[in-house]
């Protein structure tokens, strides 16, 4: 479970936190939305241990990770991931030794030894076929789209299962067709790993296709947050927005289709 | 706004940008230190060192050669022209050696490498900043210090010295050609002085300036790189910085050692 409370956090002049309070539940997907610029990457940072708060704690399963730094840190959220706006998949690398990367550098975290190669290839291989990028193992990033880019960042979290899944912006700048196509892969990753989730978007679309709760931010604070269809109800000018923004509530969809998968 | 608040306010401005550069060394010296904690408790793989070490030392030897050969073939010149009338040409190769050895060669080692190995790495360095890969590392429990910083720094620490030594070599052979094949000194006369005249502190002199000038560049370089912000301009501006702050550093630090290692040996005959 992840519990945050009281988070403050300023840069420069600009107070972006300012006392949040959140709990998320374990095995549940969380959507935060909310305008650009308004702290819901900052937050996710937060939550992995990356950015330190001004003030306030954050506890992953009743370890205060806003407290602790270094080995004890990297300790603490190997067990997390992050997929990031834009993928930040190494330049330098091709999309296996990318996605490889973490269990090279990682091994077995019960022995503490190192993969066999051919173990991790079959991994890699396994990530990438999930993400529909069967074959792309020895090309570099830049040769990819940015949606194929996504994937590959989404692949290079699948191949070492983490129990906590961060997705910042998962749909932004892609096309409808690859962010639907992101929308299930984020929904058949919660299936498959059983992970908690939190996905930060402005895309309310994307919003109600993946998340069990909906929380929106506002003023550094978290404004409301519930179940999507009491969610929808709430008296809010920017809600009412957002959801006026979809022609379709995807929810249908994504019974439809899992009425085809299934 | 009166002059009095502007004042005030201008102040507070001076102070503020103070706290800042003062703040980036406590930064520039926590890299460091983290870094070689980092390197102590898990040194990084062979196989990073080894690709630092390739790109640092054997990438650089054309650049480095050209550049001791040519200020070889100029010292010697200008020292031909300079001596010859004075009836003291017979000390061109010594003079080349010398200049080579405690100043040009590491000085002119560090300006090359800077430009060639230091910007490069601050750019990459502030593109993966500026790209998220950083953080992705960070999010993949990584420490960047250990990934990325450990193998540059223990490659420029190892190959500048041996780097500034190939540079020393070239320019006494640039001075010897020019001298023995153009002004037609004897490679006697142009060797000759030398034994006597170069001792063990020249050497150290050189070794250890390029030593420092190693450091001096891979940390500087790297951390403005890790310190980028601002998108694909502030990868220019960090680059750009790191090569300047890198020269000034490298000038002001030769004076300081020159001084340093020259009062050591006078004074306790060190070396």
């Amino acid at each position: 479970m992840i519990k945050i409370r009281n988070l403050w956090k300023k840069f420069d002049k600009m107070e972006v936190l300012k006392g949040m309070d959140l709990d998320v539940n374990t095995g549940e997907t969380l959507v935060i939305l909310g305008p650009s610029g308004i702290g819901k990457s900052v937050l996710l940072k937060h939550i992995i241990g990356i950015t330190k708060p001004d003030e306030g704690s954050i506890y992953i399963d009743n370890v205060c990770i806003s407290d602790i730094k270094g080995a004890d840190l990297y300790k603490a959220i190997k067990h997390m991931g992050m997929l990031f706006q834009g993928g930040a998949l190494f330049d330098s690398m091709n999309v296996e030794e990318n996605v490889s990367f973490y269990l090279d550098q990682h091994g077995d975290p019960k022995t503490g030894k190192r993969y066999p190669r051919k173990e991790i290839a079959e991994r890699v291989a396994q990530a990438l076929e999930m993400v529909g990028l069967a074959g792309t193992q020895k090309k570099m990033p830049s040769d990819l789209s940015g949606g194929m880019r996504k994937r590959a960042a989404l692949a290079r979290l699948i191949v070492y299962r983490p129990s906590i899944v961060l997705y910042d912006e998962p749909t932004t700048g892609l096309d409808p067709i690859t962010a639907m196509q992101i929308n299930e892969l984020i929904v058949k990753t919660q299936k498959e790993l059983k992970a908690t989730s939190i996905v930060v978007t402005h895309d309310m679309f994307s919003a109600l296709y993946v998340g069990d709760r909906l929380a929106l931010i506002r003023d550094g604070k978290i404004a409301h947050i519930a179940e999507p269809d009491p969610f929808l109800k709430i008296q809010d000018p920017l809600i009412e927005f957002l959801h006026n923004s979809i022609s379709k509530d995807p929810r249908t969809m994504k019974e439809n289709a899992n009425g085809r998968t299934n | 706004m009166n002059g009095q608040t502007l004042e005030k306010n201008s102040i507070f401005i001076k102070v503020a940008k103070k706290l800042h550069f003062l703040t980036a060394i406590g930064e520039y010296t926590f890299m460091i230190v983290d870094t070689i904690k980092a390197t102590i408790v898990r040194p990084p793989s062979f196989y990073l060192v080894f690709e630092q070490l390739y790109e640092v030392g054997v990438a650089s030897l054309p650049v480095v050669a050209i550049t001791g050969f040519s200020t070889g073939l100029v010292l010697a010149a200008q020292s031909f022209y300079q001596l010859a009338d004075k009836g003291l040409s017979s000390v061109t190769g010594l003079m080349v050696a010398k200049a080579m050895m405690t100043e040009l060669g590491p000085v002119l080692t560090a300006f090359m490498l800077t430009g060639r190995i230091g910007a490069a790495m601050c750019a990459e360095l502030g593109t993966m900043r500026v790209t998220e890969q950083i953080d992705a590392l960070k999010t993949m429990a990584i420490n960047p210090n250990r990934y990325l910083l450990a193998p540059r720094f223990l490659a420029g620490t190892i190959m500048t010295p041996l780097l500034t030594i190939f540079s020393i070599a070239m320019g006494v052979f640039g001075g010897y050609l020019i001298s023995v094949y153009f002004f037609g000194m004897t490679p006697n006369a142009y060797f000759d002085p030398m034994p006597t005249h170069i001792n063990t502190f020249d050497l150290v002199t050189g070794v250890t300036k390029g030593l420092v000038f190693g450091m001096q560049i891979m940390t500087i370089c790297c951390y403005k790189g890790m310190v980028t912000s601002g998108g694909a301009a502030g990868v220019g501006r960090s680059t750009t910085n790191s090569v300047v702050i890198a020269y000034c550093c490298i000038l002001l630090t030769n004076f300081l050692l020159t001084m340093l290692l020259n009062i050591l040996h006078e004074q306790l005959g060190i070396f």
